[in-house]
């Protein structure tokens, strides 16, 4: 553990705002991974979006306030950890970037920057957590996210964690490094091009084999889960510390109620 | 080249249903990206390449100013001259200039994108020169009246049975149906113009400032033909095409073919240094540089000058599941893909090509690609920022962005908010899981099932669980 006191690590869980809405339950499990682990989680009520739908569009002086508002509720804690790579890449890499000119604040961001991680990679790379309890039967296949992959370096943690699930049979897709073309707000800004890229995300998918696809934003999953369900493929969606968690027992991303497993 | 930037949409929307692009394009993701991750696992210290590249460019950038007087004098005393050229036009007056003088009639040409963003062909031709393609693709694409759909690989969003169909019409058939038998028919065709020329145009990799020496790099061995074989030649390249010393090339090739198609190295790599020499057996009796700045020291001092590192070499457009999906030509210009959607905007004017740089998912692959670590992502986000600063952004998408600003700017309505939309999208999907339709968002419900919350918010059964922190 990184931690040289022996206090249980602080940990401020950032709720990403389409996981608040859409899919509380990779929130829960996330709160049980992070336990689990000896950590002590708080979701500070002052928290919203950490910017990066202002930020991508170009507002900067929006993200900077968004940003402003995320390190005022989080500075106080030992960590900030989130369930997805996007969300964690912004405050990470960006926040930095965007206080350049204003050196008060890019301080205390760089700080937030330096102990802010997305979940699994907290959980591998800063815990060292090897193993889960959970078992699940499933054939399943990995989408690696763009954000979680490219900028913070996402690619053996959630394997080697889902490695050690009972039952989980990981089958790999062709390009899975491959944008399933969400990208915020591009998937609305240009529907055809994004229908285009997850169909070819989806031709991979199918391929596998796979009964499950499992993945670390929810964007992204939103995104394939959605069309998945357009073309009436059997497939189950689950953000990856949902099965790691152990809770992926319920419906699938998308999933009628009664269609759980 | 006519600019169309602004019809990206419609055309984007028509390439994703042309069935011969698609096709083409499947194969140009499994040729080139493919033989690249090959390539750049097999060289140990390929990574390594990419940063002194970089580094090697900052510093080229840095003393730009220095370098080019270097090559300049360097050129000038092997015997050539250096044309400067300010914008598009001053390059196209100084290339006709010269034309004009020799007397030109016959223009051949090698593959050059300097001469695709200036616009030379249709000025020669206006001129009456009769101006020919001699890169197999780029000769494809003139007789198909299209411009380049991809920097490296002009040709590629045509099938091998649309070039049959054009090669039979301009050479008179018998149809040829096989790759080798259209390579020979094509050959044979600009074999003779070559000898014929009074002009040979090529573009220029490298401009070695040390020697006065202009690189060439192609496959097919038609840019040796074109500048040695005609009476003049000319180069036409870009400012930050300068590379100090004859060795630093080497970085440079080692990076490009790699790079570009996933070869160790391209087949022809050519040096030339001023015109004929006495003792020479070939070569032109004059030489020629054009430089062309065309708002490149303009991109020198701002915040695009990373930009100014790119060596052409097409990985990052290669690696963009965006051009992947719509080939080159939506995007309406001569530079297409990533790199493209940086350069059109900062060349030809931000509000003329307004969907270029929003048009992109940010993924990053291409500047993880990227031989001279460009970061193209940042660069286009940058874009987008100037784009809002000036009001160029459609104010639909301006007055969400103050909206959404208000709400996430003050806790508690935002979380109001999510509960209210938590609350209304679980019931209207409480049967099945999802909503095929839901208001304001028929642009994610044309083509996907809108994923159904389950009621309540994560934020709102975590206080009543765990009471407010
Ligand atoms: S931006 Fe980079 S990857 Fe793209 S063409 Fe230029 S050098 Fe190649």
């Amino acid at each position: 553990m990184n931690d040289p006191s022996k206090r249980r690590p602080r940990v401020g869980l950032f709720a990403t705002c389409l996981m608040n809405v859409f899919r509380p339950n990779i929130g829960f499990s996330a709160v049980k991974l992070l336990e689990d682990a000896g950590c002590t989680v708080e979701v500070p009520a002052q928290q919203t979006c950490c910017g990066q739908p202002g930020y991508n569009s170009g507002d900067f002086d929006a993200a900077q306030a968004l940003a402003r508002q995320v390190i005022a509720a989080f500075e106080g804690f030992d960590y900030v950890v989130g369930p997805s790579g996007s969300c964690m890449a912004t405050i990470r890499y960006d926040y930095p970037e965007m206080f350049a000119d204003d050196p008060d604040w890019r301080t205390r961001a760089q700080s937030l920057a330096g102990k802010s991680f997305e979940l699994l990679s907290f959980l591998h790379d800063e815990l060292g957590v090897d193993r889960v309890g959970a078992r699940l039967k499933t054939k399943a296949t990995y989408h690696d996210s763009c954000s979680g992959l490219r900028s913070l370096g996402i690619k053996g943690q959630p394997r080697a964690l889902l490695a050690t699930v009972e039952g989980l049979k990981l089958k790999e897709m062709q390009d899975t490094e491959v944008c399933c073309g969400f990208g915020g707000t591009f998937c609305v800004k240009y529907p055809e091009i994004s229908e285009k890229m997850v169909d070819d995300k989806i031709r991979n998918l199918l391929a596998t084999g796979a009964d499950t696809l499992l993945g670390g934003d929810l964007g992204c999953l939103m995104n394939i889960a959605g069309r998945l369900k357009r073309i009436n493929a059997p497939v189950k969606v689950f953000h990856t510390a949902e099965v790691l968690a152990g809770m992926a027992d319920g419906p699938g991303i998308g999933d009628a109620p009664q269609e759980t497993r | 080249m006519e600019m169309r930037s602004a019809e990206f949409k419609t055309r984007s929307v028509f390439a994703i249903h042309d069935g011969g692009l698609q096709k083409a394009m499947g194969m140009l993701r499994d040729g080139f990206v493919a033989k690249r991750t090959v390539q750049a696992a097999e060289l140990p210290e390929f990574e390594q390449l990419r940063e002194e590249a970089k580094n090697l460019k900052n510093h080229i950038l840095d003393n730009l100013d220095h370098y080019l007087e270097r090559y300049e004098a360097a050129v000038t005393a092997a015997g050539g001259q250096v044309h400067w050229a300010r914008d598009a036009a001053e390059a196209r007056e100084i290339i006709l200039g010269i034309c004009h003088r020799v007397g030109a009639k016959i223009v051949t040409k090698g593959k050059s994108m300097v001469s695709e963003e200036i616009g030379l062909n249709e000025a020669l031709i206006e001129k009456g020169m009769e101006v020919v393609e001699t890169d197999l693709g780029e000769y494809i694409i003139q007789l198909a009246d299209e411009p380049p759909s991809h920097i490296i690989a002009p040709a590629v969003h045509k099938t091998k049975d649309q070039v049959s169909d054009l090669f039979e019409e301009a050479h008179g058939g018998p149809r040829k149906t096989t790759v080798p038998d259209l390579v020979n028919e094509a050959r044979q065709v600009l074999r003779e113009k070559y000898f014929k020329a009074d002009v040979g145009i090529t573009g220029g990799n490298y401009l070695v400032a040390e020697t006065g020496s202009s690189v060439i790099v192609t496959n097919e061995g038609n840019g040796d033909l074109t500048q040695t074989l005609a009476r003049v030649h000319i180069v036409t390249s870009g400012i930050e095409r300068v590379v100090p010393r004859l060795e630093d090339v080497t970085l440079f090739l080692r990076l490009l073919a790699r790079s570009a198609t996933g070869q160790e190295t391209e087949t022809y790599t050519t040096f030339s240094t001023g015109p004929r020499r006495p003792d020479d057996l070939d070569g032109p009796q004059e030489y020629h540089v054009v430089l062309v700045d065309n708002g490149r020291s303009k991109m020198l001092a701002g915040r695009f000058r990373d930009m100014l590192r790119c060596i052409r070499c097409g990985a990052c457009m290669n690696h963009c599941p965006v051009y992947g999906s719509i080939g080159g030509h939506a995007y309406g210009w001569v530079y297409p893909g990533p790199m493209g959607s940086v350069l059109t905007p900062l060349i030809k004017g931000l509000d003329n090509a307004y969907d270029l740089p929003n048009a992109c998912t940010l993924n990053g692959r291409c500047g993880s690609v990227c031989p001279v670590k460009i970061p193209l992502p940042d660069l286009l986000r940058e874009l987008r920022h100037l784009q809002h600063k000036q009001k160029i952004t459609p104010s639909l998408q301006r007055h969400a962005l103050s909206v959404w600003r208000f709400a996430a700017t003050r806790p508690g309505l935002y979380h109001f908010g999510e509960r209210i939309a938590a609350r209304i999208l679980a019931f209207a999907g409480r049967k099945k899981g999802r909503l095929r339709k839901a208001p304001l968002a028929s642009a994610w419900t044309d083509s996907r099932d809108l994923p159904a919350p389950s009621g309540r918010t994560f934020l709102e059964q975590w206080q009543s669980q765990r009471g407010k922190s």
